[in-house]
C-alpha cells in the first residue's frame, strides 16, 4: 500500500487552502484528490463576483479567487495534485480508497483532510408534491448549464427559496433573457445574504413571495406550472390563498447539506469540529454551511495547521 | 466479443426499427406493450422458429408499469389457494431463478417476514400459510419473537411472531425487462420503440396493427399493454374488462441505511393489497411503500404529503427506527388493476388474439410462468411451436461497479481505463457503463438511470447531468437540446448558446 504523509479529499477552496496551511507547517508530503478535471470546485461555475472581499479585501469572480490558490498550489512540489481522482472509501485508519481512469489505488496517510464540500438539497428532501418532468433543476445544476456549458434551461423560471445560488440565478437567468415569475420562500425573510436579495432580485424587480408554499407541480412531461399557496407561522397552509403561476423550469435553492458520507461510513462522527478518529479532520462546508468562501478558507487554513501539529507532535 | 456483437446487434436493430417505418413483413406473433410481461413473452417465443415483433409506445422499454414495480420476487404468500395469480406467482418464483442465472440478472434471495403483533393477527398469520401451503409455497414458519430479535434487530420489539417465507427475492424490475428484451433480440425478435397502436382490424387470417410507425401484419396477437390492456382490448370487439389504476407511492432511502432490515418486512394484508412495505432492492437502497390508492388517469403519476405520511406512519409501526431525513427519491407507480385475478385467456370472438391483463401484483414474479401459459395458448390456438436449432440462452452479465466488491473494481478498471472515469459519483457509475447502457438502447436520461443507477442517488444528478447529456449526445450524434428525461417533450435544456 501507498504511504502518503497528508491525503486531502477534494480540490475546491477547503481543500486548497488546507494543501497550501499544511505546506506552509512543515507537510511536505501531501496529495490532493480532486474529482473533477480541474481544481476550483464549485467556485469554476460562479462567474459573478463577490468572493474575497473579506480574504483579499478585493472584489474577485469565482474562477479568479480559486486561480490565486491553484497558481500557488502549482508552484508547491511538496503537493501532489491527482485530478479524476474520486474517493470511494475511507477507513477510521485513515486509508483512502480512490478510482480514477485506469486505476484504483488505497493510500495510507498519517492525516486525513476531509474537504468534500456540500451539495444541494432536492425537492425529494422537502417533499414537494405533484408530478416529476423534466424542467427541475437545483439552482447549482442550473449554473453549471448556463455558465460551464452555455445551455439554457429554460424560458419562465419559478425559484423555490430564497437562499443564495437561488437569488444569483435570478439574476443571471434575467441576464439571459429568461424571465424570473416567482421567488417563492416558506419562511417570512430570505434565507440569503442582504446584498443578493438587493443585487440580483430587487435591482430586477423580481417578485419573491415570503411565506409561501409550492403546493402542486403540473407537467406531465416537461415542467407546465405550479400552485403556490400562502402559509402560516406554523407553516400550515392558509385556506382561499391558493394561486398557480404558468413556468416550463422550477430551480430547487432550499439549503445544502455537506457531504460526509464517507466519514459517515466509516464510522466516523463529527463532533464540535472534530472528528472522533484521530488524525482525520473535515473542514470547510463538509464541516458546516459557510455563508462565503472566504470563512471556508479561514477555516481551512486553520485545519491544514491543525494537521499538521497533529503529524509532528 | 460476444457482448459487443450483441450490443451492436441489439442498437443497430432498435434505433433502426424505431425510426424507419416498418416494412409491411407479416409476423407470425406480434406483442403489444414492451414492460417485464411483454419482453418475457418475447423471450420466451425467441425459442421457437417464430417472426416475433413487440411493439412499444414510449421512448424505451419497462417505461410504463415496470419501472415503478417494488422488484419484489414473492414466495406465493398472500394469494387465495384457488387464483390463478397465486399459481403463477409459485411457479413464476421458481422460474426466474433460472432465468436470472442465463441472464446474469440481479436477483437475490432475501426471504420476507409477514409481521403479527397480537393474537388475532397471528390467527390471520396461521390462516394465510395454510392457504399458501396449498398453493405449494416451500419453507413457510412461524418465528418466534426472541427469533425475530435476533434475525431483524431493527425490528419493532413489540413484534409477537412472523412468518417466514424464505424463497422471497428481490430484482432490479427495470433491468430484468432490458436484460429479457436484449436477450430475445438476440434470437431475433424484433422491437418497435415509440410505436403507439392505434386501431386493430381483422383482415383474413391476420391482425392488421395500425401503429403510430406504420402497419403490422400478424397472424397471432398478444396484448400485454398494462394499464392501456382495455383500450386495445377493445379494439377487437372485447370490452368485458376495465383497468383501473391502483396507484402506489413508492420513498427510497439512502444507500448508506442498506442493512436497515436483513429481509423484506411485511404487515399482515388488507382488503386491496399487501400493506405498505420494507423492501430491499437490488440497488441496496431500503424503499418504503407502496401506498394503494383507486385513480381515474392512467398518468397519473404524482406523489403526495398525505402519501408519504401514510407509508412514515406504516412502517414505523414495523421499523421504529425509520427516518424521514433519509429519503432521497420518491415515485409513484400504477398497478394495472382489474378485478382480483389476472386475465390470460385466448379471445374466442377474436381467434388468435390472447389477452394478458389485469397483470398486477405479483405480476413480476409470475411474468416467466405467464411467458410459459401464454406460449401454451398459442400452441392450442393452433400456432405450431418448432424449437430453434440454436437458441442463445445465456447473456453475459452487465458489469455494475456498484454491484461488485473494490477489489473486483480494481482489476476491471486496470482492464478498462474507462471504468475508472467516475460520472455518478453517488452511486458509483463510470463513463464505461453509461456508454454500454446508451449503446444497447438508453436513449433518455430515464433509460440510462434505469439501467445503471446515475442520477438516482442523492444528490438526485445535480453534479452528473452535464456529463451524462455529453455522452448521450456523443453516442447518439443528437444536439444537447435534443436530449430528453423520457422522450420528446421532455427535453432538459431548450437552447444551446455556445454551440448554436
Amino acid at each position: 500500500m501507498v504511504r502518503r504523509d497528508l491525503v486531502i479529499v477534494g480540490g475546491g477552496p477547503g481543500g486548497m487552502a488546507a494543501a497550501i496551511s499544511a505546506y506552509e507547517n512543515g507537510i511536505k508530503d501531501i496529495l490532493l484528490l480532486e474529482r473533477d478535471q480541474y481544481l476550483g470546485g464549485v467556485l469554476n461555475q460562479c462567474v459573478h463576483t463577490g468572493f474575497g472581499i473579506d480574504y483579499f479585501k478585493e472584489i474577485l469572480t469565482g474562477p479568479e479567487y480559486a486561480a490565486r490558490f491553484i497558481d500557488k498550489i502549482k508552484n508547491i512540489s511538496g503537493i501532489e495534485v491527482s485530478l479524476k481522482s474520486i474517493a470511494v472509501k475511507l477507513t477510521n485508519d485513515k486509508a483512502v480508497t480512490f478510482l480514477r481512469p485506469g486505476k484504483l489505488e488505497t493510500v495510507r496517510a498519517k492525516a486525513v483532510i476531509m474537504a468534500t464540500g456540500c451539495r444541494e438539497k432536492t425537492r425529494e428532501m422537502i417533499h414537494i408534491q405533484g408530478t416529476r418532468p423534466a424542467g427541475i433543476f437545483s439552482a447549482g445544476l442550473a449554473q453549471k448549464l448556463i455558465n460551464i456549458e452555455g445551455l439554457l434551461p429554460g424560458r419562465e423560471v419559478v425559484i423555490v427559496g430564497s437562499g443564495d445560488i437561488g437569488l444569483i440565478m435570478a439574476r443571471r437567468f434575467t441576464l439571459e433573457g429568461a424571465k424570473v415569475k416567482a421567488i417563492i420562500e416558506i419562511q417570512k425573510e430570505s434565507m440569503g445574504l442582504l446584498r443578493n436579495m438587493i443585487q440580483c432580485v430587487e435591482d430586477f424587480d423580481i417578485p419573491v413571495y415570503f411565506n409561501h408554499k409550492i403546493s402542486w407541480i403540473y407537467g406531465k412531461d416537461r415542467v407546465e406550472k405550479v400552485s403556490v399557496v400562502k402559509v402560516d407561522d406554523n407553516l400550515n397552509e392558509i385556506p382561499g390563498t391558493l394561486f398557480e403561476i404558468k413556468c416550463d423550469t422550477i430551480l430547487m435553492s432550499v439549503g445544502l447539506i455537506p457531504e460526509n458520507e464517507l466519514i459517515e461510513m466509516a464510522g466516523v462522527r463529527i463532533e464540535g469540529g472534530r472528528t472522533s478518529a484521530p488524525g482525520i479532520f473535515v473542514c470547510g462546508n463538509s464541516l458546516k454551511i459557510y455563508d462565503v468562501v472566504d470563512s471556508v478558507t479561514a477555516d481551512s487554513f486553520l485545519t491544514g495547521r491543525l494537521a499538521a501539529n497533529y503529524m509532528l507532535s | 466479443m460476444f457482448l459487443w456483437r450483441t450490443t451492436k446487434q441489439f442498437k443497430k436493430e432498435i434505433v433502426s426499427l424505431a425510426m424507419t417505418n416498418s416494412s409491411m413483413k407479416t409476423y407470425d406473433v406480434t406483442i403489444i406493450g414492451a414492460g417485464v410481461i411483454g419482453t418475457s413473452i418475447a423471450r420466451e417465443l425467441s425459442r421457437y422458429r417464430l417472426d416475433t415483433a413487440l411493439l412499444e409506445k414510449e421512448e424505451d422499454l419497462a417505461f410504463g408499469v415496470s419501472k415503478s414495480n417494488s422488484g419484489i420476487i414473492h414466495p406465493g404468500t398472500q394469494n387465495p389457494s384457488d387464483s390463478l395469480k397465486g399459481k403463477l406467482c409459485v411457479q413464476g418464483n421458481f422460474l426466474i431463478r433460472k432465468i436470472s442465472k442465463e441472464l446474469g440478472l440481479d436477483f437475490k434471495e432475501a426471504g420476507e417476514l409477514i409481521v403479527s403483533f397480537n393474537e388475532e393477527e397471528t390467527k390471520e398469520l396461521l390462516r394465510l400459510k395454510e392457504e399458501a401451503e396449498i398453493l405449494g409455497v416451500p419453507g413457510l414458519r412461524i418465528v418466534n419473537s426472541a427469533w425475530l430479535r435476533q434475525n431483524e434487530p431493527n425490528l419493532n420489539s413489540e413484534a409477537v411472531c412472523g412468518l417466514y417465507a424464505p424463497t422471497a427475492g428481490i430484482i432490479s424490475p427495470y433491468r430484468m425487462v432490458y436484460d429479457l428484451a436484449e436477450n430475445a433480440v438476440r434470437n431475433k425478435v424484433e422491437i418497435y420503440t415509440k410505436t403507439k397502436v392505434v386501431n386493430i382490424v381483422r383482415a383474413g387470417k391476420y391482425f392488421e396493427i395500425h401503429a403510430s410507425t406504420g402497419m403490422f401484419k400478424s397472424r397471432y396477437l398478444i396484448n400485454a399493454a398494462g394499464l392501456f390492456a382495455d383500450d386495445i382490448s377493445r379494439m377487437l370487439g372485447i370490452d368485458d374488462f376495465k383497468i383501473k389504476p391502483r396507484k402506489g407511492e413508492e420513498f427510497i432511502l439512502d444507500k448508506k441505511k442498506e442493512n436497515l432490515t436483513r429481509h423484506l418486512i411485511f404487515p399482515l394484508p388488507s382488503k386491496i393489497s399487501k400493506g405498505v412495505l420494507i423492501i430491499k432492492t437490488a440497488d441496496g437502497n431500503p424503499m418504503i411503500g407502496p401506498t394503494a390508492e383507486e385513480v381515474e388517469d392512467k398518468e397519473d403519476l404524482s406523489t403526495s404529503e398525505a402519501g408519504l405520511n401514510k407509508v412514515l406512519m406504516s412502517v414505523r409501526r414495523m421499523v421504529p427506527a425509520i427516518d424521514e431525513k433519509d429519503i432521497i427519491a420518491y415515485f409513484a407507480g400504477l398497478r394495472p388493476w382489474s378485478g382480483n385475478d389476472f386475465i390470460i385467456r385466448h379471445e374466442t370472438k377474436a381467434h388468435g388474439f390472447i389477452n394478458v391483463a389485469g397483470i398486477q401484483s405479483p405480476g413480476l414474479t409470475a411474468s416467466p410462468a405467464i411467458a410459459l401459459m401464454v406460449c401454451d395458448i398459442l400452441n392450442k390456438a393452433g400456432l405450431g411451436l418448432k424449437r430453434k436449432f440454436i437458441f442463445h440462452s445465456h447473456h453475459k452479465k452487465t458489469i455494475h461497479l456498484f454491484e461488485i466488491p473494490l477489489s473486483k473494481t480494481k482489476s476491471i478498471i486496470k482492464k478498462d481505463h474507462a471504468y475508472g472515469d467516475i460520472v455518478c459519483r453517488c452511486e458509483m457509475v463510470s463513463a464505461k457503463e453509461i456508454r454500454g447502457a446508451i449503446r444497447r438502447g438508453a436513449g433518455t436520461m430515464d433509460g440510462i438511470k434505469f439501467r445503471t443507477r446515475a442520477q438516482a442517488g442523492r444528490c438526485h444528478g445535480s453534479f452528473c447531468t452535464t456529463r451524462i447529456m455529453k455522452i448521450l449526445a456523443e453516442e447518439k450524434n443528437i444536439p444537447l437540446t435534443g436530449v430528453t428525461k423520457r422522450g420528446i417533450g421532455s427535453e432538459i435544456v431548450i437552447e444551446d448558446r455556445a454551440n448554436g
